[in-house]
Parts: C-alpha cells; structure tokens; sequence
C-alpha cells in the first residue's frame, strides 16, 4: 500500500476532471456526489492501508519515498514529483482523507439542489489533491505547490457563490482577500526556500535536514530561516498578523469552512514547522517567537470570539484561536502535542461547523445567533452532536479535547514558561465560555425565531451521519494520546509513535529540568476546574439571566466595541497598508512617474526636435526623402568619426 | 564547412509566402486568410523538423548556412541556432498562426495587407532569432518595425498614429545607437584580425579584449536598444500605448515575441560580447529590472482599462526576466529563458482574451464588466486559468521561470545581496493582486451592465485558439525538463563565455 500511495494524489485529481470537466453534463447529484467522496473514500483506504503496513515495519524503516518523476532538474536543483511516506505524513494524510471523506458525504446532502453542484465537487477534489500533496511532498518545492494549491482552491470555495453579498462586501471580496493575505505568508515561504537552498544546496527534506544536524551553520541563518518559513505560517494559518482573512473565509459555505478553514488547510502551517522541526530547533530564540505570536493568537482571537453573534464567526475566531495553541505547542518545542491539537481539533471543530451548518440549512441561512434558541427539540441529533464537540474543545475529560489541549498547556509551562501557561488557562476558560455561549443560545432557551417564516427540522441522514461518526472521533480521539501520568507503561502512543520524526529536534533543545507528577495533576484539576465553572458561567448568564449581558455591553461600551469590531485590524490595515499603497500607485506612479514625467520628458524631446524640423524645413524642401537623407548623412559621420578613431 | 539549409528554408517559407500574396486579388480575403494560415504553419512544421533534428547535447550553434553577402565589408548571410534561439524560433513560429485564427473575424478590413505583415513580420522575428551575422541582425531587427508600425497604425485603436510613432521613435532611437556600436565592434575587429567581420562567432573572442573603458560604453549602446524593446523601467512608457492601441494579434505578437527580442539581445550579445562590462553593469540593471517589476506591478494594479493592465504587467514581468539574466548563474538564466517563453504564452493568451471579449463588447474598461461567470463560463475559466499561469502558481509555467530566476539571484555571486530578491518576491504577492483584483471585477460579482446577459461564449474558433497554448502552460508547469532541456548547454555555455571568455590571440 505504501507503493501506491500516489494513488491517494491521482484520485482526487482524477475526480476534479471527472466532475469539473462532465459535470455540467452528467447533472445527476448522485453521480457527482458518488465520484467526488468516492475517490476521497478510496484514498483514505489506501492511506489507511499504507499506515497499517507502516505500522508493522520496523522503527527504522518507516520512512519510505516514493518517487514518480524529475520535476525540475536545474544545475544542482534536482525536485522530484516524490512522496515522504512516514509518521507525520502518515497522520496528517488519515486526517486529510479521513475527515475530508466524512466532509465530501455531508456536502452531498447540504449542497443539494445547488445549480454548481458539480463545480463544487471539482473543487473540493482539487483541495483534497493540493492538500495531499502538501502534506506528503518530500521537497519543499512541492509541498509549496500543494500550500499555494490550497489556497487557490480556498480562493475558489470562498467565492463559491461569486454573485452574492457578504457582509458589507462581496464573496469574491473574501476569497481575493484570503489569496493575497496568503501570499505575502508565501513571500516569506519563497525566501525561505531560497536561503535553505544556499545553505544546504537542497530542497529535499531528508537531504536538508540531515545537513541541518551535523552542519555548523551559524545560528542566525536558522534563524532567519525560521522567520521566513513561519512568516509562511502564519499566512496560511492565520496567526497574528496575517488572520485577517479567515474571518471572511466564512463567505464560503460551511461545508468548506468545516473542511478547509477548520481541519485541514489552515493547519498546514502547524505541520510545516513540524515537518521542518530541527530548523527550528537550531533557532531557540525564533521558537520563542513562535510561542510568543502562537499564545497570542490564541488569546486575542478568543476575545474577539466571546462577542461575535454570527455563528460561523464566533467558530472561525475559535479557529484561529486554537490553531494559536497549536503553534504555542510548536514554540515550546512539543511538536508531537502540536500535531495531536491539529488531530483532535480537526475532530471537534469540523463537527462544530458541520453542525453550524445543519442549523444554518434548517433556520434557512440565519446565521445570527440571536434569532435562534431552543433548537433542540427540532434536531436532537445536530444538537447532540454539536454538545459533544462543545464539550471536547472546552477540554472536558475524557474528550479528546482535553487530552491535547492540556499537553499542549503543560508544556507551555515546562518548557517555555508559567506566564504562557497562564495565558493559555485564560484561553481556555474564555473558548469554553463562549462555545457555550454559543451553545446556549441556539439549543437552549426561548426559541426567538418567527415560526411563520422558519421551521427547523433535522437534517437528512447524509448529514447526520457524518456528525454522529465526527462526535465519536471527537470523543475517543484522545485516548490515542493519553499522557504517561496515566497510561503507565505503555506511555503516550501518539508520541510514540511520531517520536522519530521529532527525534533530532528535541535533542537539539535543551533539557527542560523534571517536573513532579504531582504538578501536572494540579495544573490538569485547576484548567478543567476552570473549563467547568466557565460553562456553568455561560449558562447563568445566557440562561437564566441574559439582561446581564446588555447591562455589561452598556457599561464597558468601549471594550465591546472594540472586540465586536474585531479590534478594527481591518480598517487599520486598510489605512495605513493598503490605500496607500492604492493611492500611491495611481497617482504617483502612473499618473506623475509614468505620464507626466517619463513622457513628458519624452514628448518635450521630440517637441524640441519638432520645432527644429520646422525651423530646419524652411531652408529644406520638406520632403521626407530628405529627411532620410540627413539621417544616412549622420550616421555616415559617425562611421567615419569610427574609423579614423580606431 | 558543411551547409545546413534548414534555417533559411524556415525563413523562405514566410518571405516566399509574403510575397505570394501580393499577386492574389484582394477580393479573394478567404482565400488569403487560408493562405497566409497556411504559410504560418507549414513555417511552424519546418521548425518542428529543426526541433527533431536538434542535438541538445550540443553547446555551439547548429544548422549553420553562411555564403558571403557584402563582400568587400565581409559581410555574410550567417544564420544558425542553438537552444535558446531554437526555443524562441518555436514560440514564434508556434503564436504566429494562433494569432492568424484569432483574427479571423476581429479583421475585416484590408484583409491582404495584414496577411502580408503579419508574414513579414513573422519573416523578421525569425531573422533575429536565428542571424549570427550582427549586420544581418541588424537588418532583421529594424525591417521588423516597419510591418509592426504598420499593424499598430492601420487597423488600431483611435490614437494609433500617436501610438504607432512613439513605438517606431522609441525603437529606432534605441537601434541606432546599436547600429554605431556594431560598426564599431566591426572596426575594432579589423585592428586586430586584419580585416573587418561582422561574423558574431569571431566577434565572440575579440569583444572580450576590448579595453574595460571602451566596453563599457558598447555595452551600453546595445543595453540601451535591448532595455528599450524589453522594455526595462523607465523605458517602458511606449508599451502601454502600443499595446492599448494595437490590434489583438498586434498585441499578442508584440507582447509574445517582440519584447523577447530585448531579453534575447541582452543574452545573446551583450554578455558574452562584453563580459567585463556586463558584470561591472549587473547590479545596476538588476536595480532597474527589480524596479520594474515592482514598479510594472503597482501600476498596473490601477489600471481601468484591461489592455493597459496587461502591457504595464509585462514590464512587471520582463523585469524577473532580465534579473534572471544578469544574476548568470544557471538557475537564473535557465529560468530567464523559459520565463521568456511563458511570458510569450500567459501574455499572448491574455491579450487574446481580452481582444475576445472586447470583440464582443466594444469597450476593455473594467468597471464596465462583472458578473460574467455564469454568463460566460468558459471564456471565465479560461481567464482564470491563464490569470494563474501569470501569477506563477505552482503546476503551471509561470511558477518555474518564476522560481528559478529567484533562486538563482537569490545565490547569484554576481549580484552578491540578497536585497534583490527580497524585493523582486513581492512581484509574487502584487502579480496575485492585480489580475486576480481584475478577475473578481470582471467575472464574478452580480451583473450590473444589462449589455453583459447577451454576450454569448467563446466559439470553436477561439477554443481551437486557446487550447495549444493551455497544453503548454500545464506541460510546462508540470514536466519543464522538456524545454530546459533545449537550452541547457546553450546557458551553460553563455554563462561560461562571461566569467571565462575565449579572447582571440593578441599578437
């Protein structure tokens, strides 16, 4: 299976063309929808296939590359189409095709009906394609081709529906925003292509990263090219500075939102600084600065988060916010909790958004949170469901929630500092806070939906399904990555398992001093304390109580707009960054460089020779054979001046 | 030596056909339309034949056909190729009956005519590509103006004698330039072999002794008439004119082929005829060429009229190309020359669809559009398609001349800093916004324009048009060996001729 792992590329490929080429043709939803999760479906087996026999090799001998042909073959370039088949790729590839099947079966049932149903399978395929590529790309080449592949097809999904408003903008406004946003995160990820490229004189991982290990590269060169492959990150992951884009990301339908701006792409940047873990660790203080921009995130998008009342913004600044944590995990040097977050909240937060979208296709498209309530009673399994992952990312055991996030927030305090964990503890109450916020409001309480205009109802088994099979991964996924305080022995599978890919990271970093059993239990009770009281906060006050709300939004006015207004980043950005730069180019550039200035000079130029033409014809006869003559004339001269010069 | 006559065979096929069609009768427009389709192509077989018969482990120039022409001056017909010409011959010989199709409806008038220059037209390109003889060259490069003035002047746009002027000034005051300095360099020769060449595969040995001074001021006569035809900032400002006002298979060809004559120059002369110079001159050209690109794109990012958006995005273009050739090393030069072709694919075949539309439309303002996408879906996706081959995503060609011209200055030891490609890299960020900004505008959004919802989509005519080209653009992307392959030894050996110049023996 590992042999034909370039299947699980091939197929979905195959399945764009299929459905983008015959698509409009075949018309038939059941065909469409059949071929699009049927080769995600295939794929995932193959994968499921290759990491059973993987599974079975000996440790030594779990990295296997399989290459295809030479991409580019350019004096000492040699990238290949060739795919790193080992336990990182492995586990990204089961979440990929494993969330993205369940994801591809809910679409057929939540786009029914749409008139560019068959576009939207191509695209989804093509995702899928670029992702896996991403993902399993032994070169840094190619993983960039499926990380700017990705975000094409984000670009095309955001503007799914090219013709309708969003906000106050458009959807397509949305997509080209996220494209660009993402590219200057790839600006970043091209220098730091081309600096491992003079530095090691490779692009292959295994070539570069060997080097990396023995080499005596100076320190600053990791460094900066660690910044600029994390510069690459936070595009694509959406991390201070570069979020911007996701929150409009939204403008896609939710099936996308749940697939590409939840559980896979947007981690794709999480999995880089994995997969690149030694260059990173041979830069200490840029992991620090990862840590530092990762907690962040975390907290700043939480807050946003805790206002925002369309439902599908309070999960996307959710997203950010966990994805923050992540990269917390990444900066303190736990990449394998880095990548068991990505795992489990790919879980959780693919389900919040399918089970945002059941609601959004009942209450036909209300997104606003506000006029919901009271939904249980009409769809108790989107109901049930979404429960479930409220409860996994508010990291309540045994949910897999728990187990990653709090790894994650241990290691913050071990290895980078107890002012981390702290910030993370703030976040966490703050994202079980507002999940069940966002809980309450919808399922809970007095239904404020006009029942002459809507009438929830459950929503068919297509989408159903997918929920209930997402909420029991949501729930056992953590047992896969019990911490050593419990599981004994047999210790943390999960890391374990990715241990060797990590291997020559960890030893590079410095030994983080021994911590009691006794510390991690205490650390472990007060966060899950903490996630408890918030829940019990969120449901007093939008239960029982929810005229507190409007007292509090009164009485810190400023703090409420400001975090409602998503601390106007946007309306910063565009003043200082983007109209000037706008305004600039068109009245500096081209209307004074270009027009007044180049061609000014040019055109008084061929004034003055004009005048003198005029002058010139009075003592010539005007007839443009002359003209001609005083040319050869001239030129003549100059020859002459030539040859007797020499 | 043993005569090839391959090459003059390839430039007989449009010089004989060109001249055929002035005895047809000019009523007969079908009929020369089909004949001057004809000639383009069979053209095109004669330089797939070259192709196929091409030895690419061979440095040095093949299909050599030289016989004396001036005698008494040494002056001889002296045609042969090696990669990058042959390269640069196919896109010719490959865009020239594409733009013939397209055409077909979009010109009407003095249907003759225009069959006639786009052959002589196609006649001179050719010549410059394949000349090793700098006063043949010479011949070529200027006899090339007159049928493109021609184009731009009759069947453009409402300023199209401005247009056609400026271009033709431009040029010309470019090329006389280069004109004393061929003379020069031929002078310069006669002092030291005894007798006066033109012949550039001699002048490859004596253009290196020339004294570092004197070099310095030839290479800059010939940078002058290159950068001016790239063009290279702030040498550009007669693009945007000529493009806006040119007819679609003006533009295409001007876009496709023409400016590859500046980078192509600048490749084949200036650096292996002036080595010394060419290195003392590299940053300063590459400070110019990153200009452009940045400079290229900003502009380009306001325009309102789609036409202009395109020329000023060929400066921005053009500008990688020239940094890849003056970065010389073999990423980067590797990357200019295939850069030169995508340019010549993803630019023609956005001229191409804007002249469609346009053809349909009468007006290239963008704010006039939007909302096409379900109106028109394929002329939609295929300016998607091509918008993402120019904004160099990876999997299409615009990616790998992109990519290697960057990697190659990024390590370059000629350009020695960083700095260039840290800036030329946000070409990669600005290129996404100035054609995807136009993209959203024109396609997507809600119909406003109640003209737009009769626009029908394009016909089998200009799918037969666009296609070849997309067959390229994914080959390219995808499998690039093919056509890096072509000029390997040739960049190799151009790269070679600069650091360690063959000089003739000064006794």
């Amino acid at each position: 299976m590992i042999d034909l792992i370039y299947l699980t590329i091939a197929l979905p490929l195959l399945g764009f063309l299929a459905n983008g080429l015959f698509g409009s043709k075949i018309k038939n939803e059941k065909i469409i929808g059949l071929i699009g999760s049927g080769v995600i479906g295939i794929s995932f087996l193959i994968v499921a296939g290759a990491f059973y026999e993987t599974v079975s090799l000996p440790v030594d001998e779990r990295l296997n590359i399989i290459s295809l042909f030479t991409w580019l073959n350019v004096a000492g370039l040699n990238i290949g189409v060739a795919y790193q088949v080992d336990q990182l790729s492995l586990v990204m590839s089961l979440i990929v095709t494993g969330v993205g099947f369940i994801i591809h079966v809910y679409s057929i049932g939540y786009m029914h009906g749409d008139k560019s149903f068959w576009r939207f399978f191509a695209y989804l395929n093509l995702f899928i394609f670029a992702m896996m590529n991403l993902v399993l790309a032994d070169n840094f080449v190619l993983l960039f081709l499926g990380w700017e592949g990705v975000g094409l097809c984000s670009y095309l999904l955001i503007g799914f529906w090219y013709d309708r408003k969003f906000e106050n903008s458009t959807t397509s406004a949305a997509g080209l925003k996220a494209f660009v946003v993402n590219r200057i995160g790839d600006f970043g990820f091209l220098l730091g292509m081309f600096l491992i490229y003079s530095t090691f004189g490779s692009l292959v991982f295994t070539d570069v990263f060997s080097k990396a290990v023995l080499s005596n590269v100076p320190e600053h060169i990791f460094g900066l090219i660690a910044v600029f492959l994390f510069m690459g990150a936070t595009g694509k992951s959406a991390q201070i500075p570069l979020f911007i884009w996701l929150p409009d990301a939204m403008a896609g339908p939710t099936p996308v939102s749940a697939l590409i701006h939840a559980a896979t792409m947007v981690t794709a940047g999480v999995y880089m600084v994995a997969r690149c873990s030694i260059l990173f660790a041979s830069a200490p203080s840029i992991l620090m600065v990862v840590a530092v921009i990762g907690v962040f995130t975390a907290l700043f998008a939480a807050t946003i988060g805790l206002v925002q009342n369309d439902i599908k913004k309070v999960l996307a600044y959710s997203t950010i916010s966990q994805l923050g944590y992540m990269f917390l995990a990444m900066g303190a040097g736990a990449f394998s909790a880095g990548i068991f977050h990505v795992m489990t909240h790919a879980f959780f937060k693919a389900l919040l958004f399918l089970g945002a979208g059941s609601v959004i296709h009942s209450m036909h498209d209300e997104q606003d949170i506000r006029k919901y309530g009271g939904l249980k009673k009409y769809m108790p399994v989107t109901y049930g469901t979404f429960l479930v992952a409220a409860v996994a990312i508010s990291g309540i055991p045994p949910l897999s929630g728990f187990f990653s996030k709090d790894e994650i927030l241990w290691f913050s305090y071990t290895n980078v500092g107890f002012i981390f964990w702290m910030i993370g503890i703030c976040t966490a109450l703050m994202t079980s806070f507002y999940m069940f916020r966002l809980y309450f409001m919808t399922f809970e309480g007095k239904e404020k939906f006009d029942h002459h205009k809507v009438h929830p109802h459950e929503s068919p088994k297509m989408m159903t399904i997918p929920l209930i099979v997402l909420a029991v991964l949501s729930i056992i996924g953590g047992f896969i990555g019990i911490p050593e305080i419990f599981s004994g022995e047999r210790g943390n599978l999960f890391h374990s398992w990715l241990a060797p890919v990590f291997i020559s990271a960890e030893r590079k970093l410095l030994n983080f001093g021994t911590h009691s059993h006794f510390e991690e239990i205490l650390l472990m009770t007060v966060s899950v304390a903490g996630a408890v009281a918030a829940i019990f906060l969120a449901r007093h006050i939008y239960l029982r109580r929810p005229e507190i709300t409007t007292r509090l939004s009164n009485k810190m006015k400023g703090t409420y707009n400001l975090l409602l207004n998503k601390y106007f980043v946007d309306e910063i950005y565009d003043a200082t960054v983007v109209n000037p730069i706008v305004k600039g180019s068109q009245n500096f550039l081209w209307k004074f460089t270009d027009n007044k200035l180049i061609d000014g000079f040019i055109n008084s130029t061929a004034a003055v020779i004009q005048d003198a033409g005029e002058k010139l014809r009075r003592i010539q006869t005007g007839v443009a054979q002359s003209y001609a003559l005083v040319m050869i004339v001239g030129i003549l001269l100059a020859i002459m001046w030539i040859i007797l010069s020499v | 030596m043993e005569q090839n006559f391959w090459l003059t065979y390839l430039l007989l096929a449009p010089g004989i056909g060109s001249l055929l069609i002035l005895f047809i009768k000019k009523e007969n427009a079908k009929f020369i339309k089909y004949f001057g389709l004809g000639i383009s192509l069979i053209t095109f077989v004669i330089s797939l034949l070259i192709y196929f018969i091409f030895n690419d482990d061979e440095s040095g120039f093949q299909f050599i056909h030289k016989f004396n022409w001036i005698e008494n001056l040494n002056i001889s017909y002296h045609v042969g190729i090696d990669g990058i010409s042959l390269l640069l011959v196919l896109l010719t010989t490959f865009i020239t009956p594409l733009t013939l199709i397209s055409s077909w409806k979009g010109i009407e008038e003095k249907v003759k005519e225009f069959t006639f220059f786009m052959l002589v037209l196609e006649l001179g390109m050719l010549g410059v590509f394949v000349s090793l003889d700098l006063f043949l060259f010479y011949v070529f490069w200027e006899a090339m103006l007159i049928p493109m003035y021609f184009i731009i002047g009759i069947w453009g746009g409402e300023s199209r004698i401005y247009a056609a002027v400026k271009f033709f000034l431009y040029t010309m005051a470019g090329s006389l330039l280069m004109l004393v300095a061929i003379i020069w360099l031929a002078v310069y020769a006669s002092s030291i072999t005894g007798y006066f060449t033109t012949n550039l595969v001699e002048l490859y040995t004596i253009g290196p002794t020339i004294e570092h001074s004197i070099q310095l001021w030839m290479f800059l006569a010939f940078a002058l008439s290159f950068a001016i035809k790239v063009p290279l900032f702030p040498f550009h400002t007669w693009l945007p004119d000529a493009h806006v006002e040119a007819p679609t298979p003006g533009s295409v060809i001007l876009a496709a082929v023409l400016l590859k004559m500046g980078t192509y120059g600048l490749l084949r002369f200036n650096l292996p005829l002036f080595p010394d110079a060419s290195l003392h001159f590299a940053s300063l050209i590459s400070v110019l060429a990153v200009i452009g690109i940045i400079y290229g794109a900003l502009v380009a990012m306001v325009q309102t009229d789609m036409k202009k958006l395109v020329a000023y995005s060929s400066v921005s273009h053009l500008g990688f190309v020239v940094l890849g050739i003056f970065a010389m090393n073999e990423e980067a030069v590797q990357g200019a020359v295939i850069q030169m072709i995508n340019h010549g694919l993803s630019t023609g075949a956005l001229f191409l669809l804007v002249g469609m539309i346009y053809e349909r439309t009468h007006t290239r303002v963008i704010s006039e559009y939007g909302g096409i996408a379900k109106i028109v879906p394929v002329f939609s996706f295929s300016l998607l398609f091509i918008s993402l081959s120019s904004i160099g995503l990876p999997g299409l060609n615009g990616f790998i001349g992109e990519f290697l011209i960057l990697l190659g200055s990024f390590n370059s030891s000629v350009l020695n800093s960083w700095w260039y490609v840290v800036f030329a890299s946000s070409g990669v960020i600005l290129a996404a916004v100035y054609l995807l900004w136009m993209y959203k505008r024109v396609v997507f959004g809600e119909v406003t324009n109640q003209k737009l919802n009769s626009l029908t989509d394009l016909n089998k005519r200009e799918i037969i048009v666009l296609t070849p080209i997309f067959i390229f653009v994914v080959w390219i992307g995808i499998y690039p060996t093919t056509f890096l392959k072509i000029s390997e030894k040739a960049t190799e050996k151009v790269i070679e001729q600069v650091f360690h110049p063959q000089k003739i023996n000064l006794e």
